[in-house]
């Protein structure tokens, strides 16, 4: 005979298949110090730090010439960039995932090296690239081309360090997803365009926006490679993050934490966004 | 003729998957291509579609060498094992496809699109699900809508692969009888892949029987299941027991037993022999009805639906012979497990090949 559990045996059961209750506490408590020593009290400090003088103080630093240069400089870049990778990444995937080539083992793990390798190198490798020393680089200063110390070198830079992104969150999904789909479109008279348009790219739309969200927050917070490229020059090659950086080493901390918070929106907003997509993107998976 | 091919050959690396197979299909015929996994039926059909191309050899559908065009200009409606429905589109988007890619000159206009999306979902009994999504769907249904997606764009010819493997068994056994119910009223060129013999023979015109990238042997399910031209057809095409011996003097060993030799094999010098007896082809009696009946008894009783299945142990031979017999039969000879029986094999099949199973 089955019985209905009574509240102790229900308790029980449940008490059998989890950890007990100190470990529990335990680990929810070290995840609780974790987010408060790392997240909320840093976060905190820099809103403290940035009002420390007041709004008017906080105002004026964001609003001064050189820190909304610094904005538009970091948004042109991401605006370049997030596109630019979107289209390199479904490339990329589109050519490991639907075909077989010699070396695509090689090539799929080379697309991991821009997380690998330090920043800081990236920017050196693009400056020794068209630097003078080489022929190439002379050849564009010879031509008035000035990609170091200028927004191409910036967007150059920004686009190695962030090019893993799109592509990365684009192959197993298209590995999963497999190329049935566009088989069937083929017999049925599509053309290669329409199969891009119609098929693959509403298959992996979710996929690219999560990746492009994450390669936009990379690109509006890079530091290492840009700050190699850029020659801190202030209202021109100056990014957001520069800024702060320049700020902070003029001892002027109210200015630089000001400016701070703004990259903390937008990484807000980005998260935001992120969790959002999240959403839709697990909804849209499990229907299918 | 709807297919002809001619000599066709593939390779993959080393692996030859289609070793120079000719073959030929009538207009509005039902062929099924049968065989165990990675015989190369697959390729088969995917080379007539053009997803893949021949090393060698030549595709005519309805009279035109198609070998050398692509996929869209074949005019050819595949069906995917798995269905590969546009997860992204509704039902009627899915089934539209075809003819809303079509080039702007020869695109149907809207009106004209649907009524021919709505008829087809009509016919595969689909109509009420126009703006469902495949994921709502079950998996019987899906490939009704596949089917009706490949015919919306009036095929020359029909490609199934392996169309009811993804099913359960009983959805599969109506939609096998829905197909051959559709494809008398519509008479499209068909051919279809499976590895499952009763879905060939109940389904298909004409059975193609391929092992290891060639043809064994072509012929109606009648012709196929009553003379199979070898051993491997043989066993493909159902359960079987087999009896190595040697043939001898116009005799057959089987066992200790002795049988007559079929007359083609009357004056055959002595050789080994394999002998074949389907397991329906087994009477079981109570009384000995000729001197070649074997005396058994009962080691196991299976119930199979309607037949009973019976695991025999027969004097004079080394393993177990396996019968079937109706229920009624089992019932009105009261047998059960341990009891003596006769054993009458009907109809034996024997072959000297040296053909492996």
């Amino acid at each position: 005979m089955l019985k209905q559990p009574t509240p102790e045996t229900a308790s029980l059961v449940h008490k059998r298949v989890s950890d007990p209750l100190p470990v529990q506490i335990f680990l929810i408590g070290l995840m609780l110090l974790f987010f408060i020593g790392f997240i909320f009290l840093p976060l905190g400090l820099v809103f403290a730090q940035a009002f420390q003088k007041g709004w008017s103080v906080y105002l004026e630093s964001i609003t001064e010439s050189y820190a909304v240069e610094a904005l538009k400089l970091t948004l042109t870049t991401v605006a370049i960039v997030v596109p630019l990778n979107a289209f390199f990444g479904v490339t990329a995937a589109w050519a490991i995932t639907k075909f077989n080539f010699v070396g695509k083992a090689a090539l799929k793990t080379l697309l991991d090296l821009p997380f690998a390798v330090s920043p800081v190198i990236a920017g050196l490798i693009f400056v020794l690239l068209v630097g003078s020393r080489i022929p190439f680089g002379s050849w564009l200063g010879e031509h008035g081309i000035k990609i170091i110390f200028s927004t191409p070198g910036i967007v150059i830079a920004t686009l190695f360090v962030t090019f893993p992104f799109v592509v990365r969150e684009l192959i197993p999904l298209m590995e999963a997803q497999g190329r049935d789909e566009e088989e069937a479109a083929l017999t049925l008279g599509a053309r290669g365009w329409q199969i891009f348009a119609k098929i693959t790219l509403p298959n992996i739309s979710w996929g690219l926006l999560y990746g492009m969200i994450l390669c936009g927050a990379r690109s509006i917070g890079e530091f290492g490679a840009v700050s190699v490229v850029s020659g801190h020059i202030r209202g021109q090659t100056n990014t957001v993050p520069l800024h702060v950086e320049i700020l902070y080493s003029e001892y002027n901390f109210a200015a630089s934490f000001a400016v701070a918070s703004i990259l903390v929106f937008l990484a807000l907003l980005t998260v935001g966004l992120k969790v959002t997509m999240e959403k839709k993107f697990q909804k849209n998976s499990s229907h299918h | 003729m709807g297919i002809e091919l001619q000599d066709i050959t593939k390779k993959f690396g080393s692996y030859t998957a289609i070793d120079d197979i000719s073959l030929n299909v009538a207009s509005g015929e039902l062929v099924a291509l049968l065989g165990p996994s990675g015989c190369g039926k697959t390729t088969l059909l995917r080379i007539i579609a053009g997803l893949e191309l021949p090393d060698a050899g030549k595709i005519i559908l309805e009279n035109k060498d198609t070998t050398n065009l692509p996929p869209r200009k074949k005019n050819v409606g595949f069906v995917f094992q798995h269905y590969a429905l546009f997860r992204r589109m509704t039902v009627f988007e899915n089934v539209a496809f075809g003819l809303t890619v079509l080039p702007h000159k020869e695109r149907p206009s809207r009106t004209e699109i649907r009524d021919r999306v709505e008829h087809l979902l009509k016919m595969v009994q689909m109509e009420w699900a126009l703006k469902r999504y495949p994921s709502q769907l079950s998996g019987g249904q899906r490939q009704r809508v596949a089917l009706a997606r490949a015919l919306a764009v009036n095929p020359k010819v029909l490609l199934l692969d392996e169309p009811f493997s993804a099913l359960d068994a009983k959805v599969r056994q109506e939609l096998r009888r829905w197909l051959r119910k559709l494809h008398d009223e519509i008479h499209v060129t068909s051919i279809f892949v499976t590895h499952d013999q009763e879905e060939a023979l109940e389904l298909a015109d004409r059975i193609v029987v391929i092992n290891k990238g060639k043809i064994e042997q072509q012929g109606t399910p009648q012709e196929v299941y009553d003379h199979p031209a070898n051993a491997f057809v043989y066993n493909f095409l159902g359960n079987v027991n087999v009896f190595h011996g040697r043939i001898h003097n116009g005799k057959v060993t089987l066992g200790s037993h002795r049988v007559d030799a079929p007359d083609e094999l009357k004056h055959s010098e002595e050789k080994p022999s394999r002998t074949f007896v389907r397991p329906h082809e087994i009477g079981i009696s109570r009384i000995r009805s000729s001197d070649t009946d074997l005396t058994g008894t009962i080691k196991e009783v299976r119930l199979m639906g309607g037949q009973i299945g019976l695991n025999l142990e027969c004097e004079g031979f080394e393993h177990p012979i396996e019968a079937e017999i109706p229920r009624d039969l089992y019932i009105n000879l009261q047998l059960s497990r341990g009891e003596k029986v006769f054993v009458s094999l009907n109809r034996v099949k024997v072959f000297t090949g040296d053909y492996a199973i």
